[in-house]
Protein backbone atom coordinates (compact mmCIF):
# COMPACT_ATOMS: atom_id res chain seq x y z
CA UNK A 1 0.00 0.00 0.00
CA UNK A 2 1.45 3.36 -0.98
CA UNK A 3 1.91 6.13 1.58
CA UNK A 4 -0.88 8.21 0.04
CA UNK A 5 -3.35 5.32 0.16
CA UNK A 6 -2.42 4.64 3.76
CA UNK A 7 -3.08 8.27 4.62
CA UNK A 8 -6.52 8.16 2.94
CA UNK A 9 -7.38 4.94 4.76
CA UNK A 10 -6.34 6.53 8.05
CA UNK A 11 -8.57 9.57 7.38
CA UNK A 12 -11.53 7.35 6.50
CA UNK A 13 -11.07 5.24 9.62
CA UNK A 14 -10.68 8.28 11.86
CA UNK A 15 -13.77 9.94 10.34
CA UNK A 16 -15.82 6.75 10.71
CA UNK A 17 -14.73 6.44 14.33
CA UNK A 18 -15.54 10.08 15.16
CA UNK A 19 -18.92 10.03 13.43
CA UNK A 20 -19.87 6.77 15.17
CA UNK A 21 -18.84 8.30 18.49
CA UNK A 22 -20.88 11.44 17.76
CA UNK A 23 -23.93 9.28 16.89
CA UNK A 24 -23.61 7.45 20.20
CA UNK A 25 -23.32 10.77 22.01
CA UNK A 26 -26.46 12.09 20.30
CA UNK A 27 -28.31 8.96 21.44
CA UNK A 28 -27.06 9.59 24.97
CA UNK A 29 -28.21 13.23 24.76
CA UNK A 30 -31.62 12.16 23.45
CA UNK A 31 -32.06 9.75 26.35
CA UNK A 32 -30.97 12.42 28.78
CA UNK A 33 -33.46 14.95 27.42
CA UNK A 34 -36.19 12.31 27.32
CA UNK A 35 -35.62 11.54 31.02
CA UNK A 36 -35.85 15.19 31.93
CA UNK A 37 -39.17 16.18 33.46
CA UNK A 38 -41.19 17.19 30.42
CA UNK A 39 -41.76 20.88 30.62
CA UNK A 40 -45.45 21.62 30.76
CA UNK A 41 -45.01 25.04 29.27
CA UNK A 42 -45.38 26.45 25.78
CA UNK A 43 -42.80 29.16 25.32
CA UNK A 44 -44.82 30.89 22.63
CA UNK A 45 -48.40 30.19 23.61
CA UNK A 46 -50.07 32.25 20.91
CA UNK A 47 -50.71 30.41 17.62
CA UNK A 48 -51.15 33.76 15.89
CA UNK A 49 -47.70 34.93 16.98
CA UNK A 50 -46.13 31.66 15.81
CA UNK A 51 -47.98 32.00 12.51
CA UNK A 52 -46.53 35.47 11.95
CA UNK A 53 -43.09 34.33 12.98
CA UNK A 54 -43.18 31.47 10.48
CA UNK A 55 -42.75 33.99 7.63
CA UNK A 56 -45.35 32.15 5.57
CA UNK A 57 -43.86 28.67 6.01
CA UNK A 58 -46.89 27.65 8.02
CA UNK A 59 -47.32 24.24 6.40
CA UNK A 60 -43.87 23.05 7.38
CA UNK A 61 -44.20 24.47 10.87
CA UNK A 62 -47.60 22.79 11.29
CA UNK A 63 -46.00 19.47 10.33
CA UNK A 64 -43.30 20.04 12.93
CA UNK A 65 -45.91 20.86 15.57
CA UNK A 66 -48.01 17.83 14.62
CA UNK A 67 -44.92 15.64 15.05
CA UNK A 68 -44.46 17.24 18.45
CA UNK A 69 -48.08 16.46 19.36
CA UNK A 70 -47.54 12.81 18.49
CA UNK A 71 -44.27 12.65 20.41
CA UNK A 72 -45.71 14.52 23.41
CA UNK A 73 -48.72 12.21 23.51
CA UNK A 74 -46.49 9.14 23.04
CA UNK A 75 -44.13 10.13 25.85
CA UNK A 76 -46.92 10.98 28.27
CA UNK A 77 -48.85 7.85 27.36
CA UNK A 78 -45.76 5.70 27.88
CA UNK A 79 -45.24 7.32 31.28
CA UNK A 80 -48.90 6.48 32.12
CA UNK A 81 -49.46 10.06 33.17
CA UNK A 82 -52.87 11.47 33.90
CA UNK A 83 -52.00 14.99 32.80
CA UNK A 84 -51.71 16.14 29.21
CA UNK A 85 -51.60 19.87 29.85
CA UNK A 86 -49.91 20.82 26.58
CA UNK A 87 -52.01 18.61 24.34
CA UNK A 88 -54.83 21.04 23.60
CA UNK A 89 -52.59 24.12 23.08
CA UNK A 90 -50.25 22.13 20.85
CA UNK A 91 -53.17 20.91 18.76
CA UNK A 92 -54.56 24.43 18.59
CA UNK A 93 -51.15 25.64 17.40
CA UNK A 94 -50.93 22.90 14.77
CA UNK A 95 -54.41 23.47 13.37
CA UNK A 96 -54.05 27.25 13.38
CA UNK A 97 -50.84 26.95 11.37
CA UNK A 98 -52.44 24.52 8.93
CA UNK A 99 -56.24 24.47 9.25
CA UNK A 100 -56.46 21.82 6.50
CA UNK A 101 -54.36 19.25 8.38
CA UNK A 102 -57.23 16.78 8.89
CA UNK A 103 -55.26 14.07 10.78
CA UNK A 104 -54.58 16.63 13.51
CA UNK A 105 -58.33 16.97 14.14
CA UNK A 106 -59.11 13.28 13.75
CA UNK A 107 -56.34 11.77 15.86
CA UNK A 108 -56.00 14.83 18.09
CA UNK A 109 -59.63 14.53 19.18
CA UNK A 110 -59.04 10.89 20.08
CA UNK A 111 -55.96 11.80 22.13
CA UNK A 112 -57.98 14.49 23.91
CA UNK A 113 -61.17 12.53 24.55
CA UNK A 114 -59.86 9.17 25.81
CA UNK A 115 -59.87 8.93 29.57
CA UNK A 116 -56.52 9.00 31.45
CA UNK A 117 -54.07 7.35 31.21
CA UNK A 118 -55.06 6.61 27.61
CA UNK A 119 -55.67 10.27 26.87
CA UNK A 120 -56.43 13.66 28.33
CA UNK A 121 -60.02 12.75 29.29
CA UNK A 122 -61.34 16.04 27.97
CA UNK A 123 -64.16 15.31 25.50
CA UNK A 124 -65.27 18.96 25.52
CA UNK A 125 -61.82 19.99 24.25
CA UNK A 126 -62.00 17.19 21.68
CA UNK A 127 -65.38 18.46 20.48
CA UNK A 128 -64.04 22.03 20.28
CA UNK A 129 -61.11 20.85 18.17
CA UNK A 130 -63.31 18.97 15.69
CA UNK A 131 -65.81 21.86 15.56
CA UNK A 132 -62.88 24.10 14.60
CA UNK A 133 -61.93 21.54 11.96
CA UNK A 134 -65.45 21.53 10.53
CA UNK A 135 -65.51 25.34 10.44
CA UNK A 136 -62.25 25.28 8.45
CA UNK A 137 -63.11 22.23 6.33
CA UNK A 138 -66.87 22.17 5.87
CA UNK A 139 -66.71 19.54 3.13
CA UNK A 140 -64.76 16.96 5.19
CA UNK A 141 -67.56 14.49 6.06
CA UNK A 142 -65.16 12.42 8.15
CA UNK A 143 -64.94 15.25 10.72
CA UNK A 144 -68.71 15.11 11.21
CA UNK A 145 -68.33 11.43 11.97
CA UNK A 146 -65.59 12.23 14.54
CA UNK A 147 -67.72 14.92 16.16
CA UNK A 148 -70.84 12.74 16.19
CA UNK A 149 -68.85 9.98 17.80
CA UNK A 150 -67.67 12.33 20.58
CA UNK A 151 -71.20 13.63 21.21
CA UNK A 152 -72.61 10.11 21.24
CA UNK A 153 -70.20 8.15 23.39
CA UNK A 154 -68.09 10.68 25.22
CA UNK A 155 -70.59 13.41 25.96
CA UNK A 156 -73.61 11.01 26.05
CA UNK A 157 -75.71 13.23 23.82
CA UNK A 158 -77.22 10.91 21.17
CA UNK A 159 -79.59 13.57 19.83
CA UNK A 160 -76.77 16.00 19.06
CA UNK A 161 -74.76 13.11 17.67
CA UNK A 162 -77.64 12.13 15.41
CA UNK A 163 -77.89 15.67 14.05
CA UNK A 164 -74.14 15.75 13.43
CA UNK A 165 -74.13 12.40 11.60
CA UNK A 166 -77.12 13.61 9.59
CA UNK A 167 -75.33 16.84 8.58
CA UNK A 168 -72.23 14.89 7.60
CA UNK A 169 -74.24 12.37 5.56
CA UNK A 170 -75.42 15.18 3.27
CA UNK A 171 -71.90 16.14 2.24
CA UNK A 172 -70.97 14.86 -1.23
CA UNK A 173 -68.78 11.78 -0.92
CA UNK A 174 -69.97 10.86 2.59
CA UNK A 175 -70.35 7.16 3.32
CA UNK A 176 -74.01 6.04 3.19
CA UNK A 177 -73.77 4.56 6.70
CA UNK A 178 -73.47 8.06 8.14
CA UNK A 179 -77.19 8.56 7.41
CA UNK A 180 -78.00 5.18 8.95
CA UNK A 181 -76.04 6.11 12.07
CA UNK A 182 -78.09 9.32 12.33
CA UNK A 183 -81.33 7.33 12.06
CA UNK A 184 -80.23 4.67 14.57
CA UNK A 185 -79.25 7.26 17.14
CA UNK A 186 -82.40 9.29 16.59
CA UNK A 187 -84.40 6.08 17.14
CA UNK A 188 -82.47 5.24 20.34
CA UNK A 189 -81.26 1.89 19.04
CA UNK A 190 -79.30 -0.33 21.45
CA UNK A 191 -75.78 0.97 21.99
CA UNK A 192 -74.12 -2.35 21.17
CA UNK A 193 -76.07 -2.83 17.93
CA UNK A 194 -75.20 0.69 16.81
CA UNK A 195 -71.56 0.17 17.72
CA UNK A 196 -71.41 -3.11 15.78
CA UNK A 197 -72.95 -1.35 12.81
CA UNK A 198 -70.46 1.54 13.04
CA UNK A 199 -67.33 -0.61 13.37
CA UNK A 200 -68.41 -2.95 10.59
CA UNK A 201 -68.79 0.04 8.29
CA UNK A 202 -65.44 1.46 9.33
CA UNK A 203 -63.81 -1.92 8.70
CA UNK A 204 -65.33 -2.10 5.23
CA UNK A 205 -64.72 1.49 4.22
CA UNK A 206 -61.16 2.25 5.29
CA UNK A 207 -57.82 1.31 3.76
CA UNK A 208 -55.89 2.43 6.83
CA UNK A 209 -54.29 -0.65 8.41
CA UNK A 210 -54.37 0.74 11.95
CA UNK A 211 -58.04 1.64 11.68
CA UNK A 212 -58.89 -1.76 10.18
CA UNK A 213 -57.01 -3.65 12.91
CA UNK A 214 -58.68 -1.52 15.54
CA UNK A 215 -62.14 -2.04 14.03
CA UNK A 216 -61.59 -5.82 13.91
CA UNK A 217 -60.51 -5.86 17.53
CA UNK A 218 -63.51 -3.76 18.54
CA UNK A 219 -65.90 -6.07 16.74
CA UNK A 220 -64.37 -9.12 18.48
CA UNK A 221 -64.78 -7.42 21.84
CA UNK A 222 -68.37 -6.49 21.08
CA UNK A 223 -68.99 -10.14 20.13
CA UNK A 224 -67.53 -11.26 23.46
CA UNK A 225 -69.76 -8.76 25.29
CA UNK A 226 -72.84 -10.06 23.46
CA UNK A 227 -71.92 -13.72 24.09
CA UNK A 228 -71.18 -13.16 27.78
CA UNK A 229 -74.50 -11.34 28.19
CA UNK A 230 -76.39 -14.21 26.55
CA UNK A 231 -74.53 -16.87 28.56
CA UNK A 232 -75.12 -14.99 31.82
CA UNK A 233 -78.87 -14.99 31.11
CA UNK A 234 -78.77 -18.80 30.78
CA UNK A 235 -76.67 -19.23 33.91
CA UNK A 236 -79.15 -17.05 35.83
CA UNK A 237 -82.04 -19.09 34.45
CA UNK A 238 -80.38 -22.28 35.68
CA UNK A 239 -79.87 -20.72 39.10
CA UNK A 240 -83.53 -19.71 39.27
CA UNK A 241 -84.64 -23.23 38.31
CA UNK A 242 -82.17 -25.17 40.48
CA UNK A 243 -81.92 -22.75 43.39
CA UNK A 244 -78.11 -22.84 43.19
CA UNK A 245 -75.25 -21.77 40.89
CA UNK A 246 -74.25 -24.32 38.25
CA UNK A 247 -70.94 -26.13 39.00
CA UNK A 248 -69.89 -26.13 35.38
CA UNK A 249 -71.05 -25.88 31.77
CA UNK A 250 -71.99 -29.63 31.77
CA UNK A 251 -74.91 -28.89 34.05
CA UNK A 252 -76.26 -26.25 31.67
CA UNK A 253 -75.83 -28.62 28.73
CA UNK A 254 -77.63 -31.38 30.67
CA UNK A 255 -80.43 -28.93 31.50
CA UNK A 256 -80.84 -28.18 27.77
CA UNK A 257 -79.77 -24.54 28.16
CA UNK A 258 -76.62 -24.98 26.05
CA UNK A 259 -75.58 -27.28 23.21
CA UNK A 260 -71.87 -27.43 24.07
CA UNK A 261 -69.10 -25.77 26.07
CA UNK A 262 -69.13 -22.12 24.96
CA UNK A 263 -65.83 -20.60 23.73
CA UNK A 264 -64.68 -17.04 23.02
CA UNK A 265 -63.90 -15.89 19.44
CA UNK A 266 -60.34 -17.21 19.81
CA UNK A 267 -61.54 -20.67 20.87
CA UNK A 268 -60.84 -20.52 24.63
CA UNK A 269 -63.75 -21.85 26.73
CA UNK A 270 -65.51 -19.25 28.88
CA UNK A 271 -65.10 -19.79 32.62
CA UNK A 272 -67.89 -20.16 35.12
CA UNK A 273 -67.07 -18.86 38.61
CA UNK A 274 -69.81 -18.92 41.25
CA UNK A 275 -72.54 -18.08 38.83
CA UNK A 276 -70.52 -15.53 36.88
CA UNK A 277 -69.46 -15.95 33.26
CA UNK A 278 -65.83 -14.89 32.75
CA UNK A 279 -63.45 -14.63 29.84
CA UNK A 280 -60.45 -16.99 30.19
CA UNK A 281 -57.85 -14.43 29.09
CA UNK A 282 -59.33 -10.94 29.32
CA UNK A 283 -56.07 -9.33 28.14
CA UNK A 284 -56.75 -10.80 24.71
CA UNK A 285 -59.90 -8.62 24.51
CA UNK A 286 -58.81 -5.20 25.78
CA UNK A 287 -62.12 -3.39 25.23
CA UNK A 288 -64.66 -5.79 26.75
CA UNK A 289 -67.04 -4.53 29.41
CA UNK A 290 -68.49 -7.93 30.40
CA UNK A 291 -66.90 -11.23 31.49
CA UNK A 292 -64.03 -9.59 33.34
CA UNK A 293 -62.66 -11.36 36.45
CA UNK A 294 -64.42 -10.47 39.69
CA UNK A 295 -63.22 -7.10 40.96
CA UNK A 296 -61.66 -6.07 37.65
CA UNK A 297 -62.99 -3.01 35.91
CA UNK A 298 -63.46 -2.32 32.24
CA UNK A 299 -60.69 -0.18 30.82
CA UNK A 300 -61.28 3.52 30.90
CA UNK A 301 -61.35 3.52 27.13
CA UNK A 302 -64.92 3.10 25.99
CA UNK A 303 -65.38 -0.01 23.90
CA UNK A 304 -66.23 2.11 20.93
CA UNK A 305 -63.27 4.46 21.12
CA UNK A 306 -60.47 4.42 18.57
CA UNK B 1 3.91 23.16 16.64
CA UNK B 2 1.91 24.90 19.38
CA UNK B 3 3.81 28.11 18.63
CA UNK B 4 2.84 27.91 14.95
CA UNK B 5 -0.81 27.16 15.79
CA UNK B 6 -0.90 30.07 18.22
CA UNK B 7 0.67 32.44 15.69
CA UNK B 8 -1.94 31.54 13.02
CA UNK B 9 -4.77 31.75 15.55
CA UNK B 10 -3.69 35.19 16.81
CA UNK B 11 -3.25 36.40 13.25
CA UNK B 12 -6.78 35.21 12.36
CA UNK B 13 -8.15 36.98 15.44
CA UNK B 14 -6.36 40.23 14.49
CA UNK B 15 -7.69 40.01 10.96
CA UNK B 16 -11.25 39.57 12.22
CA UNK B 17 -10.88 42.59 14.52
CA UNK B 18 -9.45 44.57 11.61
CA UNK B 19 -12.54 43.55 9.63
CA UNK B 20 -14.56 45.51 12.21
CA UNK B 21 -16.33 42.37 13.37
CA UNK B 22 -16.67 43.74 16.86
CA UNK B 23 -18.79 46.62 15.53
CA UNK B 24 -21.79 44.32 15.96
CA UNK B 25 -21.35 44.84 19.69
CA UNK B 26 -22.66 48.39 19.35
CA UNK B 27 -25.73 47.14 17.53
CA UNK B 28 -26.16 44.46 20.17
CA UNK B 29 -25.89 46.96 23.01
CA UNK B 30 -28.48 49.21 21.39
CA UNK B 31 -30.80 46.26 20.82
CA UNK B 32 -30.56 45.05 24.41
CA UNK B 33 -30.93 48.47 26.02
CA UNK B 34 -33.78 49.40 23.67
CA UNK B 35 -35.59 46.11 24.24
CA UNK B 36 -35.28 46.25 28.00
CA UNK B 37 -36.71 49.78 28.06
CA UNK B 38 -39.51 49.12 25.55
CA UNK B 39 -40.63 45.81 27.02
CA UNK B 40 -40.43 47.23 30.49
CA UNK B 41 -42.98 49.82 29.41
CA UNK B 42 -45.36 47.76 27.29
CA UNK B 43 -45.50 44.34 28.93
CA UNK B 44 -46.58 42.92 32.24
CA UNK B 45 -44.41 40.46 34.13
CA UNK B 46 -42.45 39.20 31.14
CA UNK B 47 -39.85 41.92 30.63
CA UNK B 48 -37.16 39.78 32.29
CA UNK B 49 -38.13 36.73 30.21
CA UNK B 50 -38.15 38.80 27.02
CA UNK B 51 -34.77 40.28 27.85
CA UNK B 52 -33.25 36.84 28.44
CA UNK B 53 -34.81 35.37 25.29
CA UNK B 54 -33.87 38.34 23.16
CA UNK B 55 -30.40 38.82 24.63
CA UNK B 56 -29.29 35.19 24.41
CA UNK B 57 -30.88 34.72 20.99
CA UNK B 58 -29.06 37.82 19.74
CA UNK B 59 -25.73 36.57 21.14
CA UNK B 60 -26.32 33.23 19.46
CA UNK B 61 -27.48 34.55 16.07
CA UNK B 62 -24.85 37.31 15.84
CA UNK B 63 -22.17 34.73 16.58
CA UNK B 64 -23.55 32.20 14.11
CA UNK B 65 -23.66 34.80 11.34
CA UNK B 66 -20.12 35.97 12.12
CA UNK B 67 -18.85 32.38 12.33
CA UNK B 68 -20.31 31.53 8.94
CA UNK B 69 -19.28 34.68 7.10
CA UNK B 70 -15.75 34.71 8.43
CA UNK B 71 -15.44 30.91 8.47
CA UNK B 72 -16.24 30.50 4.78
CA UNK B 73 -13.53 33.00 3.88
CA UNK B 74 -10.80 31.51 6.04
CA UNK B 75 -9.36 29.40 3.25
CA UNK B 76 -10.91 30.87 0.11
CA UNK B 77 -9.75 34.42 0.90
CA UNK B 78 -6.16 33.27 1.28
CA UNK B 79 -6.43 31.38 -1.99
CA UNK B 80 -7.91 34.39 -3.78
CA UNK B 81 -5.14 36.66 -2.51
CA UNK B 82 -2.61 34.01 -3.50
CA UNK B 83 -1.11 34.25 -0.01
CA UNK B 84 -1.88 30.68 0.95
CA UNK B 85 0.81 29.06 -1.15
CA UNK B 86 3.32 31.58 0.12
CA UNK B 87 2.43 30.82 3.72
CA UNK B 88 2.58 27.07 3.27
CA UNK B 89 5.61 26.97 1.00
CA UNK B 90 7.78 29.68 2.51
CA UNK B 91 7.18 28.88 6.16
CA UNK B 92 7.41 25.64 8.11
CA UNK B 93 3.65 25.37 8.45
CA UNK B 94 1.79 22.17 7.65
CA UNK B 95 -1.63 22.29 6.05
CA UNK B 96 -3.40 20.82 9.08
CA UNK B 97 -1.66 23.37 11.32
CA UNK B 98 -2.82 26.17 9.06
CA UNK B 99 -6.43 24.95 9.16
CA UNK B 100 -6.46 24.24 12.89
CA UNK B 101 -4.86 27.60 13.61
CA UNK B 102 -7.48 29.38 11.50
CA UNK B 103 -10.20 27.46 13.30
CA UNK B 104 -8.83 28.36 16.74
CA UNK B 105 -8.42 31.99 15.73
CA UNK B 106 -12.02 32.30 14.68
CA UNK B 107 -13.28 30.51 17.77
CA UNK B 108 -11.18 32.92 19.85
CA UNK B 109 -12.79 35.87 18.05
CA UNK B 110 -16.26 34.49 18.68
CA UNK B 111 -15.55 33.77 22.34
CA UNK B 112 -14.28 37.33 22.94
CA UNK B 113 -17.24 38.70 21.02
CA UNK B 114 -19.73 36.60 23.01
CA UNK B 115 -18.11 37.44 26.33
CA UNK B 116 -18.30 41.16 25.61
CA UNK B 117 -21.94 40.82 24.57
CA UNK B 118 -22.59 38.79 27.74
CA UNK B 119 -21.25 41.65 29.85
CA UNK B 120 -23.75 43.97 28.12
CA UNK B 121 -26.50 41.40 28.56
CA UNK B 122 -25.89 40.97 32.29
CA UNK B 123 -25.72 44.74 32.72
CA UNK B 124 -29.15 45.08 31.10
CA UNK B 125 -30.47 42.22 33.22
CA UNK B 126 -29.14 43.87 36.34
CA UNK B 127 -30.97 47.05 35.35
CA UNK B 128 -34.26 45.22 34.68
CA UNK B 129 -34.17 42.80 37.64
CA UNK B 130 -32.58 45.24 40.10
CA UNK B 131 -30.09 42.52 41.06
CA UNK B 132 -28.80 39.09 40.13
CA UNK B 133 -29.53 35.86 42.02
CA UNK B 134 -28.06 32.36 42.18
CA UNK B 135 -30.65 31.21 39.66
CA UNK B 136 -29.00 33.47 37.10
CA UNK B 137 -26.06 31.04 37.01
CA UNK B 138 -28.22 29.01 34.61
CA UNK B 139 -27.73 31.87 32.16
CA UNK B 140 -23.99 31.20 32.18
CA UNK B 141 -24.74 27.60 31.17
CA UNK B 142 -26.87 28.86 28.29
CA UNK B 143 -24.01 31.15 27.18
CA UNK B 144 -21.58 28.23 27.43
CA UNK B 145 -23.88 26.20 25.14
CA UNK B 146 -23.95 29.14 22.72
CA UNK B 147 -20.14 29.05 22.65
CA UNK B 148 -20.35 25.33 21.84
CA UNK B 149 -22.68 26.23 18.96
CA UNK B 150 -20.03 28.61 17.65
CA UNK B 151 -17.37 25.90 17.79
CA UNK B 152 -19.62 23.55 15.82
CA UNK B 153 -20.66 26.07 13.17
CA UNK B 154 -17.07 27.32 12.74
CA UNK B 155 -15.91 23.75 12.06
CA UNK B 156 -18.72 23.33 9.50
CA UNK B 157 -17.97 26.64 7.76
CA UNK B 158 -14.30 25.74 7.63
CA UNK B 159 -15.11 22.33 6.13
CA UNK B 160 -17.19 23.88 3.36
CA UNK B 161 -14.61 26.55 2.68
CA UNK B 162 -12.05 23.85 1.86
CA UNK B 163 -13.90 22.67 -1.23
CA UNK B 164 -16.62 25.17 -2.17
CA UNK B 165 -17.08 28.80 -3.12
CA UNK B 166 -17.88 31.31 -0.36
CA UNK B 167 -21.50 31.72 -1.53
CA UNK B 168 -22.23 28.01 -1.58
CA UNK B 169 -20.30 27.46 1.64
CA UNK B 170 -22.48 29.99 3.43
CA UNK B 171 -25.65 28.42 2.01
CA UNK B 172 -24.53 24.95 3.10
CA UNK B 173 -23.54 26.16 6.55
CA UNK B 174 -26.82 28.04 7.12
CA UNK B 175 -28.82 25.07 5.83
CA UNK B 176 -27.04 22.67 8.17
CA UNK B 177 -27.54 25.06 11.06
CA UNK B 178 -31.29 25.20 10.31
CA UNK B 179 -31.53 21.42 9.93
CA UNK B 180 -29.44 20.88 13.06
CA UNK B 181 -31.78 23.15 15.02
CA UNK B 182 -34.60 20.74 14.20
CA UNK B 183 -32.37 17.66 14.66
CA UNK B 184 -34.58 16.17 17.38
CA UNK B 185 -37.71 16.51 15.26
CA UNK B 186 -35.80 15.10 12.32
CA UNK B 187 -34.89 12.02 14.37
CA UNK B 188 -38.50 11.76 15.55
CA UNK B 189 -39.75 11.83 11.96
CA UNK B 190 -37.08 9.30 10.92
CA UNK B 191 -38.20 6.90 13.65
CA UNK B 192 -41.72 6.98 12.22
CA UNK B 193 -40.61 6.15 8.67
CA UNK B 194 -40.77 2.59 7.41
CA UNK B 195 -38.60 0.30 5.30
CA UNK B 196 -35.35 1.41 3.71
CA UNK B 197 -36.26 5.10 3.94
CA UNK B 198 -36.18 4.69 7.73
CA UNK B 199 -32.51 3.65 7.60
CA UNK B 200 -31.54 6.43 5.22
CA UNK B 201 -33.42 9.07 7.23
CA UNK B 202 -32.09 7.81 10.55
CA UNK B 203 -28.50 7.84 9.28
CA UNK B 204 -28.97 11.38 7.93
CA UNK B 205 -30.67 12.49 11.16
CA UNK B 206 -27.70 11.34 13.23
CA UNK B 207 -25.08 12.74 10.88
CA UNK B 208 -26.40 16.31 10.83
CA UNK B 209 -25.01 18.49 13.63
CA UNK B 210 -27.17 18.32 16.73
CA UNK B 211 -27.83 21.96 17.59
CA UNK B 212 -31.13 21.08 19.26
CA UNK B 213 -29.69 20.02 22.61
CA UNK B 214 -27.46 23.12 22.70
CA UNK B 215 -30.36 25.54 22.81
CA UNK B 216 -31.60 25.98 26.38
CA UNK B 217 -32.46 29.67 26.09
CA UNK B 218 -36.20 29.26 26.65
CA UNK B 219 -35.55 26.84 29.47
CA UNK B 220 -33.31 29.22 31.43
CA UNK B 221 -35.64 32.13 30.69
CA UNK B 222 -38.24 30.19 32.70
CA UNK B 223 -35.73 29.45 35.49
CA UNK B 224 -35.77 25.73 34.71
CA UNK B 225 -32.45 24.21 35.77
CA UNK B 226 -30.15 22.64 33.20
CA UNK B 227 -29.01 19.12 34.07
CA UNK B 228 -25.25 18.98 34.82
CA UNK B 229 -25.09 15.79 32.73
CA UNK B 230 -26.34 17.75 29.74
CA UNK B 231 -23.36 20.08 30.07
CA UNK B 232 -20.99 17.10 30.14
CA UNK B 233 -22.49 15.23 27.18
CA UNK B 234 -22.99 18.34 25.07
CA UNK B 235 -19.34 19.22 25.58
CA UNK B 236 -18.26 15.69 24.63
CA UNK B 237 -20.52 15.73 21.57
CA UNK B 238 -19.23 19.09 20.30
CA UNK B 239 -15.61 17.98 20.85
CA UNK B 240 -16.11 14.75 18.90
CA UNK B 241 -18.21 16.25 16.09
CA UNK B 242 -15.81 19.16 15.70
CA UNK B 243 -12.90 16.72 15.54
CA UNK B 244 -14.74 14.84 12.79
CA UNK B 245 -15.34 18.04 10.78
CA UNK B 246 -11.73 19.16 11.22
CA UNK B 247 -10.49 15.71 10.14
CA UNK B 248 -12.64 15.93 7.00
CA UNK B 249 -11.41 19.51 6.36
CA UNK B 250 -7.76 18.52 6.72
CA UNK B 251 -8.29 15.50 4.46
CA UNK B 252 -9.93 17.55 1.70
CA UNK B 253 -7.54 20.48 2.08
CA UNK B 254 -4.57 18.12 1.93
CA UNK B 255 -5.61 16.96 -1.53
CA UNK B 256 -6.09 20.43 -3.02
CA UNK B 257 -3.65 21.87 -5.48
CA UNK B 258 -2.84 25.33 -4.16
CA UNK B 259 -0.55 26.54 -6.95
Amino acid sequence: MSGELRAHAAYVLLLAFLLTASTLLVRKLDRLREDQPLLEVLYIPSPKVVKRMSLGYTGLLADVYWTRVVQYFGHRHKAKTKHYLLLEPLLDMTTTLDPQLLPAYQFGSVFLSQKPPEGAGDPEAAARLVEKGIAENPTAWRLYYDLGYIYWLELKDPLRASKTFDKGSKIPGAQPWMGVMAALLAGHAGETDTAVYMWTNILNSTEDKNLRDNASKRLLCLRVDTEVKSLQTRVDEFATRAGRHPQGWRELIAAGLLRGVPADPEGRPYKLAEGRVEVAEPDRFPFITRGLPSGAQAKDVPIYGL
Amino acid sequence: MIGRLWAIAVNTFREAVRDRVLYNLILFALLIVGASIIFGQVSIAINRIVLINLGLTAISLFGIVIAIFIGIGLVSKEMERRTLYTVLAARPVRRWEFLTGKFLGLVMTLVVNALLMSVGFFAALLYVSRGLGRGDLQLVTAIYFILLEFVLITALALLFSTFSTPVFSSIFAFALFAIGTFAEDFRGIASMAEGSSRWVMTAAAYLVPNFASLNVISQVAHDTPVEPQLILWNTAYVAVYTAAMLTASVWIFGRRNLK
